[in-house]
């Protein structure tokens, strides 16, 4: 398979409340491998999936957020967060983990994966995708 | 075109399926081809062969496998998604100690790689669910 295409995760759901945000990180995980040009995109209630300081204990279920801050050793460094679905929600950057990758090219340099978007940006950039997984 | 198709949703609670497949058949029925058929999250309940609707009603994973049985589609059940909701084929039932399979024979159990590869090869990724 040696066609390269942009594929792009799109995450709309809150994280715990249904399975999609953990079987969406499932595919992200898996397709790594695919060496395929790949971005995840949160908008809705899917900004809560990266939330900082979550805590599943009292719902008896697993915390998966760690694992957002994985993807950058699995080379899925681009995150774009809808600006106006974090406002709409009252959230800020400064509510999300602080996710990074480290820049090979650039002897390692530790980088921000998360890239705020407007709506509108996001559109566009939807519109350059080959692929969207919706979740 | 070639298609591929992702359904996220089980049968009957959600139109997920009957839209699929409606759209499968008759992309089939002029000409297209269709790459994969892909079962993800509550979309794997529709490979079970214990399914029994009610005798008026369709019979949503025996038109599946009928469809595939016609024009020789490749449907996949993603393992994990599986395993979590207790679809079983042979290879599954004997690596985790299981008393019973379950999946239709029409169906096959393997990865999400299967939907990646899937999603590079096809023109087009058909998603169905919410």
């Amino acid at each position: 398979m040696s066609q390269t295409k942009k594929l792009m995760y799109l995450n709309r759901r809150a994280p715990y409340g249904t399975i999609y945000a953990w079987e969406s990180l499932e595919v992200v995980l898996i397709g790594a491998a695919f060496e395929q040009d790949v971005s995840l995109a949160f908008v809705d209630d899917g900004v809560y999936q990266i939330i900082k300081g979550q805590d599943t204990g009292g719902i008896d279920m697993k915390n998966f957020s760690p694992t957002y801050s994985a993807l950058g050793d699995y080379e899925v460094t681009k995150l774009y967060v809808e600006k106006e679905s974090l406002e709409e929600r009252g959230l800020s950057l400064d509510n999300l983990m602080h996710l990074t990758w480290e820049d090979e090219d650039e002897d390692w340099a530790e980088k921000d994966s998360i890239v705020l978007v407007s709506r509108a940006e996001l559109a566009q950039l939807m519109d350059e995708q080959d692929v969207v997984f919706s979740f | 075109m070639k298609f591929a198709i992702q359904i996220n949703e089980g049968p009957y609670q959600h139109q997920a399926s009957d839209s699929a497949y409606l759209f499968t058949k008759t992309a089939l029925e002029k000409g297209h081809e269709v790459f994969r058929v892909f079962f993800y999250h509550d979309g794997v309940g529709n490979s079970t062969r214990l399914t029994t609707p009610p005798q008026d009603d369709r019979h949503i994973v025996n038109r599946w496998a009928a469809l595939a049985e016609k024009y020789d589609l490749d449907m996949v059940v993603c393992v994990a998604a599986a395993q979590r909701r207790g679809i079983a084929d042979d290879g599954e039932a004997e690596r985790n100690g299981k008393d019973a399979t379950n999946i239709h024979p029409r169906f096959r159990i393997s990865g999400l790689g299967q939907l990646i590869e899937a999603a590079v090869q096809a023109d087009r990724l058909m998603v169905f669910g919410d």
